[in-house]
């Protein structure tokens, strides 16, 4: 199970016992231990040997995570690395996490040494210097292990500030049974979708082709898919337009859905959301390669039903967008920043990957997603299906160029409170992103951005 | 009242001799600090030291990236009193509170007049179970009235489908304040009752007995024993009330999750200044906010207080 964008308590429950679960059943994985890095003549080789040299002297550090498998990839690296000490603390998930994350750095001390950040919060922590660079150590050599839409995440100008943990490349959820049920094919491009949707609720007054209540995570990553690139960072100028022709796009396709009242208004990880999806209420979800572990634990009357499809494109060429997904990073207040990020290269680059594939994670390392055991692999809760082939060939087609805001979080908080309203009163959503633009155009400059917008 | 009877008994003190009395007091000073002095430092380390803190961060203004802490004066006050998102929270609450503690108090005092009558069977049975809700963990609370609320899945929901409508929308934006007073109304009226209740078992038999005496009925007596004895405790209640009012948080919060869209992050003023502060990282603003809060709070709740005891002497 891998969850990303969680913010419901009940939510947090189920992490806590996914991972509890996960704890149980993965035994410490055994590795050879040797680290062979070949510091590759960068221009900081000395940093990459302090790396090894600080595994070998061991040490302390403390990691946050809400990741399920963070336990037990924490025990694995222990059991590989006896004198090193790793206090493993789960300081709630997303946003709980990120206050505490907050405080402790505003405090200068008290926080972590490595903490888990999702892909879309990381420019609000590595921009005004919380996190460390680890291209002092090297870490820039590694580059070809890993997506490049998730290389690109862990990045901030220049700065690496992480390795990716995993990916959540989007595609088309479905519920085929009652795809099958009214005749409607599987939409290829929006315009099938959003025919589908009509279909679909026209047949059946209490089904909708999707749930969209305004979710700032999905909004960006469908206007991601659309070629938008709404927010642009270049050190202290920010650009923000969410009037452009990819955020148009999306507006001009998913107006309909919203302004028809074609798509649900049940919030998503809510317990009416997760009873939705079983009984058909909703009957797709474009969403992030990690859903197929979250349906499994908590959508049981769903089994069998779903199936998985690319995303729908506008023109049906293959286009998809990331969402979802995050980076271990190295704090800048860590006593010990080699040896944390020694701990980040296993996690996520390393031995540390096993554990976390064990608990039905979707990586980020192009190794296992070419790894034919993990492509191949038959889904029975998807009706036999391989999704990984969908899922995998999603990860290869994530539109580039695009990056957050260095405020997302915040961003992503008023959401609601902007957007939120052409949602709830089913009218343009241009306007509703007119008014997000305008608070946080305000914002940003409050903050000391020099913001365009 | 209480002031002017100190007054009183140290004019009495008063005829004794003069070194004597000296010789006491200074001898008391010190001991009374030694019983004061462990109250004292608890208090200025949890009540005067974060006041004084939000006091200064009130008066600053810190950019999150770039620029640092600037002194701004009251600029931030200005700038709060000019905040339509605030006013807009204020007058949320604002409305509660008129609508909702009026409702709510009625409700105990009905409830407290009943169990006292004496009339009632079990009554100790209703006292409890009246007073359960009280017992119940807000948060768990709010959750369990959610899946009462929802209008996909929950109780709503039945409703709606029973009666083929789609008019029970407790959730929507013009029914989730009197949902959330609803909510609240259900939590308190225990609580309230249970004052009320207490105050009403301090009243002397001998009244009782005089007014049956003057042949009055029920609710004569009700009206000339019952109210008047009531009237500290419902100025005590009305106070609580008030400030309960104005820091409406937990109820709205966790409705959010629910109902993003009509839950604004600035739906009530505590709202407002939680998400200023942890979504928004604008600290000083957020105290601002809660100090202009409290200041409110504090003179509504003294005026209330001022006019309650004018009336009961």
């Amino acid at each position: 199970m891998k969850v990303h964008r969680p913010r419901s308590p009940r939510f947090r429950r189920l992490v806590v016992a996914g991972a509890a679960l996960t704890a149980l059943a993965v035994v410490a994985a055994c590795g050879g231990g040797s680290k062979t890095d070949s510091s590759s003549g960068s221009a900081t080789t000395g940093s990459a040997d302090a790396v090894d040299a600080a595994l070998k002297a061991g040490g302390e550090i403390t990691y946050w995570s809400w990741t399920p498998s963070a336990e037990a990839q924490v025990k694995a690296f222990m059991a590989q690395y006896p004198n090193v000490k790793v206090n493993y603390v789960n300081a709630g998930t997303g946003n709980d996490h990120y206050t505490k994350l907050q405080n402790a750095i505003k405090a200068g001390s008290g926080a972590p040494d490595v903490a888990q950040i999702e892909y879309q919060a990381l420019p609000q922590f590595a921009l005004p210097g919380s996190l460390a660079d680890l291209n002092q150590y090297g870490f820039s050599q590694y580059e070809s292990a890993y997506t490049a839409s998730t290389w690109a995440a862990v990045h901030a100008g220049s700065g690496l500030y992480g390795l990716p943990q995993d990916s959540g490349p989007m595609a088309l959820f479905y519920n085929k049974e009652v795809f099958d049920k009214y005749g409607i094919a599987v939409p290829k491009t929006w315009d099938e979708y959003v025919a589908a949707g009509k279909k679909l609720h026209a047949a059946n007054p209490k089904a909708y082709i999707t749930n969209d209540s305004g979710d700032a995570g999905f909004t960006t990553s469908m206007i991601w898919q659309a070629g938008g690139q709404p927010f642009k960072t270049d050190g202290k100028n920010i650009s923000i337009n969410l009037a452009d022709d990819g955020s148009k796009k999306w507006t001009g396709t998913w107006n309909n859905l919203v302004e028809g009242g074609l798509v649900s208004q049940i919030p998503g990880w809510t317990d009416e959301w997760f009873k939705a999806l079983g009984d058909g209420t909703i009957a797709t979800l474009p969403t992030g390669a990690w859903m197929p572990g979250v349906m499994e634990s908590s959508v049981k009357a769903g089994a069998g039903k779903w199936r998985v499809a690319p995303m729908p494109t506008y023109d049906g060429q293959p286009a998809t967008a990331e969402n979802g997904g995050s980076t271990e990073s190295v704090l800048k207040q860590s006593k010990n920043p080699a040896l944390a990020a020694a701990f980040v290269r296993w996690l996520n680059h390393d031995e540390g990957v096993k554990p976390f594939l064990a608990s039905g994670g979707f990586p980020a390392t192009t190794k296992d997603l070419k790894d034919p055991a993990f492509v191949d692999k038959a889904s029975a809760y998807f009706g036999g299906q391989k999704i990984n082939q969908v899922l995998t060939g999603a990860a290869d087609n994530v539109v580039k160029g695009w990056s957050y805001l260095p405020y997302e979080l915040y961003a992503n908080s008023i959401y609601g409170d902007t957007v939120g309203k052409a949602y709830q009163s089913k009218s343009d959503l241009n306007a509703g992103l007119k008014s997000w633009q305008d608070a946080l155009v305000t914002y940003g400059n409050q903050q000391g951005f020099q913001v365009n917008g | 009242m209480a002031e002017s009877m100190a007054h009183e008994s140290a004019r009495q003190v008063r005829p004794v001799s003069a070194t004597g009395r000296n010789r006491r007091r200074a001898s008391q000073d010190g001991k009374g600090w030694i019983f004061v002095g462990p109250f004292l430092a608890v208090f200025a380390l949890t009540f005067l030291a974060p006041i004084g803190y939000a006091i200064y961060l009130s008066l600053y203004r810190n950019q999150a990236f770039f620029g640092g802490k600037v002194f701004v004066g009251i600029d931030n006050y200005t700038e709060a009193l000019r905040d339509p998102k605030f006013w807009e929270a204020f007058g949320r609450v604002a409305a509660f509170l008129v609508v909702q503690v009026p409702i709510m108090l009625i409700l105990a005092l009905l409830a407290a007049l009943a169990i006292d009558s004496a009339r009632l069977h079990a009554s100790g049975f209703f006292r409890i179970v009246i007073f359960l809700p009280y017992a119940v963990p807000g948060v768990v609370a709010v959750l369990m009235w959610g899946y009462i609320y929802g209008d996909n899945f929950g109780l709503a929901a039945n409703l709606n489908d029973l009666f083929g409508t789609t008019a029970i929308q407790p959730l929507s934006a013009r029914w989730m304040l009197p949902s959330i007073a609803n909510i609240v109304t259900w939590e308190f009226v225990g609580y309230n009752m249970l004052i009320f209740y207490s105050a009403l078992r301090t009243v002397p038999g001998e009244l009782y007995e005089a007014a049956a005496i003057d042949g009055a009925g029920t609710f004569r007596t009700i009206r000339a024993v019952k109210l008047p004895a009531l009237r500290g405790a419902i100025v005590i209640a009305t106070i609580f009330s008030i400030i309960g009012s104005f820091q409406l948080f937990n109820e709205p919060n966790i409705l959010r999750t629910l109902a993003p869209n009509v839950i604004t992050t600035y739906y009530t003023p505590n709202m407002y200044a939680y998400n200023l502060s942890f979504a928004g990282q604008q600290f000083n603003y957020s105290a601002t906010i809660a100090i202009v809060m409290g200041v409110i709070t504090a003179i509504i709740a003294y005026i209330v207080q001022l006019r309650g005891s004018r009336e009961s002497l």
